[in-house]
């Protein structure tokens, strides 16, 4: 067109004016008109036709949602913008935009809602408003609504809707967690009455059989046991696991008369750990031999922990070093360490980023579950040995569930059928 | 007495455990403001745990300077270190600086504090090394497949590496991003199990060592 429009410019500068060339004029203009009319043609917007205006469910209050259908207009030109005044306010104009994004964006999909919470398709705009500059949204205030579509200078309301926003005291959306968790629970609780009747098998894990071979060495050697209990404290699962199985160690170390060294970096947890080592000494019937200095605190500061047990282990040369519970970037400093000195090591970490330098510098690893799994091992109480039943028996319902999940993505990627997604979508919303 | 030792904390422990639990399933104002004062009480009772920490520790150091035990003089370093930057906090009021002027507590952290943590941290990196060169000498066939991985995540992840072997960049990727990814989901998904089990065991009171053992 645009060399077109130039030809044009130059011939009739030349002035030439024969009627093949006006001819040709008259065709290259309306052609023009055609393709401009096509270009610029577009769809006329409106208003959502239907929009729904509710307090936010299953939150902590101080928001509204704000749905509509998506409309055929939708695109990157056209924009929406959501505006909310005071609930006696009719006139749209004159409300705060709380919220403005191009029209093919915000969608119910994009948010974590399940299936059963959602009452429309999540094809739908969503978008959630909350308090911003300007305007707080309160809760048990009431609220006028309004949608805007706008393209360029064109801007049109949707009719106002009043909403109140209030919290709720159930969040719906994890009834799914609930359930999972509950079922889960009774489980564990079915395991264990079905273990106190029957005898389970339970296979060997070496890391555990060698606790007894650790502190028989020590006891050899006429040197100390070192037992860690990571870098938490007491609100940590791993770190009750690693003071659950200090009172099978420090039963063992009373019934072989070996000192045991329990330093720690958190004053709740020695205290806590001094009472279970205690008791241990009790159960051994050792009491004289318990010294409540065995527990005792170093500092919280991670660099130092690891300096002041690195002196520990290069001065008292403990021959058998314990590192169970969660730790951070010490974990290779302490045991690298306690290999130089030549003591047995044995580890148990849920920490999977520490595990690699547990399983290169110590004997024995106890990695994840294991770590929650040895009080059962070493007690061999029906009531522990239950529990580990009642995960292996979770295990399997996960990795079923990813094997089907596996082969129903498969399948749908191969076939192109739909209905694959839709079971992949209740496995998504169910996890 | 069994009930103070025993009974009582097994109830708070149901209650509690039970109590933040629900806590978890109800957006309520009322449900996170509950949540946030038992924060504050567990930092609350940290704090006055840590008087016991500190006594726990001078007492160990006190009796090791009284008996002259080996290595006592280390313990002469802890006194010295603590009681000095207590001594210059509570003249410092706490504070690093004041209107832009670096106080004593503000240089015992910045030029003695901060330095020892930083040589400490590094010292990892020599560690590493020690300990990657025990583990990749290849004496069974799993430190084997540890070395061969290791080198072909090595050579992916440098520069020179993936320039030298090309290949290289996505065979370290594949490893990481499958092998690697999927087998720690793996314990990821294990250890979740295995903490909401005991999680269980100890609400329920099934689980009781923590409070010292026993079987009453």
């Amino acid at each position: 067109m645009k060399g077109q429009g130039g030809e044009v410019r130059r011939r009739v500068r030349q002035g030439w004016t024969s009627p093949a060339w006006l001819l040709s004029l008259m065709m290259g203009c309306t052609g023009s008109l055609l393709l401009s009319c096509l270009v610029f043609a577009q769809e006329p917007i409106s208003t959502p036709p239907e929009i729904h205006v509710f307090d936010t469910p299953n939150d902590g209050g101080g928001s509204l949602t704000v749905q509509w259908a998506p409309a055929s207009w939708d695109g990157p030109d056209v924009r929406y913008q959501i505006l909310v005044g005071d609930a006696s306010s009719t006139d749209p104009s004159t409300f705060t935009v709380m919220a403005e994004f191009p029209a093919n964006s915000k969608y119910l999909k994009d948010t974590e809602t399940a299936w059963w919470t959602r009452d429309v398709d999540k094809s739908w705009h969503h978008i959630v408003v909350r308090s911003a500059k300007g305007l707080e949204i309160k809760d048990g205030t009431s609220y006028a609504v309004s949608v805007a579509t706008m393209r360029d200078d064109q801007r049109l309301f949707t009719p106002v809707i009043v909403a109140t926003p209030s919290p709720d005291w159930f969040n719906w959306n994890q009834l799914n967690n609930l359930i999972i968790a509950a079922s889960f629970g009774g489980l564990i609780f079915y395991t264990i009455s079905h273990a106190k009747r029957n005898n389970i098998f339970l296979r060997r894990i070496p890391g555990l059989d060698a606790v007894d071979e650790a502190i028989g060495r020590a006891t050899e050697l006429g040197k100390p046991v070192l037992y860690l209990t990571g870098a938490h404290d007491l609100h940590d699962p791993s770190t009750v696991a690693a003071a659950v199985i200090l009172g099978k160690v420090a039963k063992r170390a009373a019934l072989y008369e070996t000192e045991l060294m329990v330093p720690h970096r958190e004053p709740i947890t020695m205290a806590v750990c001094q009472e279970i080592t205690k008791q241990a000494y009790l159960e051994a019937g050792k009491p004289d031999l318990f010294k409540e200095d065995a527990n005792f605190f170093i500092t919280s500061d991670q660099f130092s922990y690891a300096a002041a047990v690195d002196g520990i282990m290069l001065r008292k040369k403990p021959a058998a070093n314990f590192f169970m519970g969660h730790y951070f970037a010490e974990s290779l400093l302490l045991t690298e360490t306690g290999a130089s000195t030549g003591a047995i090591q044995i580890a148990g970490t849920d920490a999977d980023h520490q595990l690699p330098f547990f399983v290169t510098t110590c004997d024995y690893t106890l990695i994840g579950e294991e770590l929650y799994a040895a009080s059962a091992y070493l007690s061999k109480e029906p009531v522990q040995i239950g529990t580990l039943r009642g995960q292996d028996i979770g295990k399997a319902v996960i990795l079923t569930a990813i094997a089907v999940g596996t082969v129903l993505a498969t399948f749908g990627a191969v076939t192109g059928a739909e209905w694959p997604q839709i079971m992949l979508d209740f496995l998504s919303d169910v996890k | 007495m069994i009930f103070l030792r025993r009974q009582l904390p097994l109830l708070i422990t149901l209650v509690a455990g039970l109590l933040f639990a629900a806590q978890y399933y109800v957006p309520h104002p009322a449900s996170e403001q509950m949540l946030t004062s038992a924060t504050k009480w567990l930092q609350i009772i940290g704090g006055f745990a840590l008087v016991l920490g500190v006594t726990s520790l001078f007492h160990l150091h006190a009796v090791k300077i009284r008996r002259q035990e080996a290595g006592w003089g280390y313990s002469l370093v802890l006194y010295a270190g603590m009681l000095g930057t207590i001594a210059v906090g509570l003249w410092a009021d706490g504070k690093e600086s004041i209107e832009g002027v670096m106080t004593s507590f503000g240089w015992v952290y910045n030029y003695m504090m901060v330095p020892l943590q930083g040589t400490m941290f590094a010292i990892l990196a020599f560690f590493i090394a020690s300990a990657a060169y025990r583990s990749f000498r290849a004496r069974s066939r799993e430190a084997a497949v540890l070395l061969v991985a290791a080198v072909i995540v090595m050579m992916g992840r440098v520069p020179l590496g993936e320039y030298l072997v090309p290949l290289s960049g996505d065979v370290a990727s594949w490893i990481l991003n499958v092998l690697n990814a999927s087998v720690r989901r793996a314990i990821l998904i294990g250890v979740s199990l295995g903490a909401i089990a005991l999680s269980f065991k100890i609400i329920f009171g099934v689980e009781r060592s923590y409070l010292g053992g026993g079987k009453e």
